[in-house]
């Protein structure tokens, strides 16, 4: 069975869910082949083996001191040295910027913000803010497909985990953008947004001086927590957190969204979450037309009665 | 300095978006046409660096007649040109013909910078900023949020999950904007009036050194099996809140195991 590349994200030795679901969907095209880059594989590698990868490729820290384009010359080899059938990476900013000049590299088609994926590499794709569903496929060279994270349940099966060492020549041309500083922007111990089982987001209706409200709901449900675009424009949020067309895609398993009105460019964002829970004071919010829940009503009085209640029941 | 700035026409996201049923491209004609969102940020971020370093910038746009409207937009807002790549051959493109097709016609152009928007709003990829550094063999500075040129250096911020990356370069190089890098001016009535008289240089593919055995639908690297209207979401329960809102709605998590 020919090896299917996963793109392996991790944050210091831990491996990131949405890998774990890349592996889920790769069993299904063939053989999971984990590639790593950077250090702390050792520790990564039970996670690894658990959700069926046979092989894991660790490649070293350098690829990382350069703008994307070392990753793309690692998948690239890969593909062509393993004969892979297919590369699959998390639809993240990044990673769908590896796929795409991988595909370049290989000659190949990408697809990307993928939600889900069979075994002939038929992908499914959420457009036009979830209006419109369409299936697509690669038709030349090997698919380089980013899937979107909370796609797929993750199903562990055991897998060998062999590890093989690759050494990576980086081109002169990848070398061209070259990262000198890491600045890691204060965000506590809440789960990365787009990697969340929870998002509990805030809008507008939150006001300027109290997103308090909105962390401590998300707080007391383990949750990653989001902005509308109003919210990030006003400065009252980090531009790191917006959810939406032009900000960031999350597709949880719950999505609260407090104070937000709910607008097309909104949804885009967040209208393939699983369950979606509104609370807002305008019953003709749009947002209520998507939600499995809602709640007409004060966001500052609700949601802090929810906090409490979720706390109590804990 | 020269920059040249990517321009894409997209459906407004205000308006009903739909797909051709033949070919199962964008239906262009179901809805208005507006300049992509983010492009309008890096058509700003080309100004403000004119501002400070002189030169020229001029749009580059590849798409269908209407894209016009797009193009006067982007002069509108102050840029000096434009060039417009359009051509029949070019219709249904997917994301790494486009890159292809666009890094052959800034090899026609002469340039320091490419600027673009990080994606567009209608197929959302975020590829093309990075297929396109990869094309030209340039650096590739992508997900930017500032910008600070220095001779022929560059150094931007790229935004990243946990907060931003510093990365370096040697000009040329390709750069990629998010929304957070600027605030994109209104066009004044007076650039309005000078825009209609700026040139735009409308190029067939050919013109623009584009192989048309690579690019079109015919020669896509990937294809749409099919598509259909999503199927409606199932009807909530919306309940006002009485002063126990927050426990109805802790109720609903319950049941559905989040508690």
């Amino acid at each position: 069975m020919a090896e299917v590349l996963v793109l392996v994200d991790h944050v210091d030795g831990q491996v990131k869910k949405v890998t774990t679901e890349l592996l889920t969907a790769a069993r299904r095209i063939g053989e999971p082949a984990a590639v790593w880059v950077g250090d702390g594989a050792e520790s990564g590698k039970a996670t690894l083996a658990e959700f069926g990868a046979e092989k894991v490729y660790v490649a070293p820290a350098e690829v990382n001191d350069y703008v994307v384009a070392p990753k793309a010359e690692l998948l690239a080899k890969l593909a062509q040295d393993k004969g892979a059938a297919a590369i699959l990476v998390s639809a993240t900013a990044e990673n769908k910027e590896i796929a795409g000049r991988t595909a370049v590299k290989l000659g190949s088609g990408v697809l990307t913000d993928v939600v889900d994926v069979n075994a002939e590499l038929v992908t499914e794709h959420s457009i036009f803010g979830g209006a419109t569903v369409t299936h697509a496929r690669v038709t030349t060279g090997v698919p380089v497909i980013a899937v979107r994270p909370n796609s797929v349940v993750p199903e562990a099966t055991a897998g060998a985990a062999a590890e093989e060492a690759v050494s990576v020549d980086i081109s002169d041309a990848a070398k061209g953008a070259k990262v000198v500083e890491r600045v890691v922007q204060a965000k506590g111990e809440r789960p990365e947004l787009e990697e969340a089982a929870i998002v509990v987001s805030g809008g507008r209706g939150v006001g300027s001086d109290d997103f308090a409200v909105v962390e401590n709901l998300a707080d007391s449900l383990g949750a990653a927590v989001g902005a509308s675009r109003a919210v990030v424009d006003s400065g009252w949020y980090p531009n790191q957190f917006q959810v939406g067309q032009t900000g960031r895609t999350v597709s949880p398993n719950l999505y609260v969204a407090l104070g937000i009105s709910g607008a097309i460019q909104h949804r885009a964002g967040m209208q393939t979450s699983k369950n979606i829970v509104a609370v807002n004071k305008d019953p003709e919010a749009p947002i209520f037309e998507l939600a499995d829940f809602g709640v007409v009503g004060d966001l500052h009085t609700v949601a802090p009665q929810l906090t409490e209640e979720i706390n109590k029941r804990k | 300095m020269n920059i040249v700035v990517l321009v894409k026409q997209v459906p407004d996201t205000a308006t009903e978006r739909k797909l051709n049923a033949d070919d199962k491209t964008l239906d262009r004609a179901a809805s208005d046409g507006v300049i992509n969102e983010l492009d309008e940020y890096a058509i700003e971020e080309a100004l403000l660096l004119k501002e400070k370093h002189g030169g020229e910038v001029t749009i580059l746009t590849m798409g269908p007649d209407q894209a016009t409207d797009s193009i006067r937009k982007a002069l509108s807002m102050g840029a000096d040109k434009a060039v417009f790549v359009n051509d029949d051959a070019l219709h249904g493109s997917d994301a790494i013909q486009s890159a292809y097709a666009l890094a052959q016609a800034l090899g026609t152009l002469e340039f320091d910078l490419v600027v673009l928007g990080s994606e567009s709003t209608d197929a959302r990829t975020g590829v093309i900023g990075a297929a396109l550094a990869e094309y030209l063999g340039l650096p590739q500075l992508t997900l930017a949020g500032k910008v600070d040129i220095d001779g022929g250096a560059i150094k931007i911020q790229r935004q990243t999950d946990y907060g931003y990356d510093v990365v370096e370069a040697r000009l040329p190089a390709v750069v990629s904007v998010v929304e957070k890098i600027n605030e994109p001016r209104y066009p004044s009535f007076k650039l309005i009036m000078q825009a209609k008289k700026k040139p735009v240089d409308k190029k067939s593919a050919a013109d623009a050194g584009i192989d048309t055995g690579k690019v079109g639908l015919a020669n896509a690297t990937t294809e749409t099996v099919d598509f259909a209207a999503a199927p409606p979401r199932a009807a909530g329960t919306i309940v006002k809140d009485e002063g126990d809102g927050g426990v109805k709605a802790a109720d609903f998590l319950a049941e559905k195991k989040f508690v």
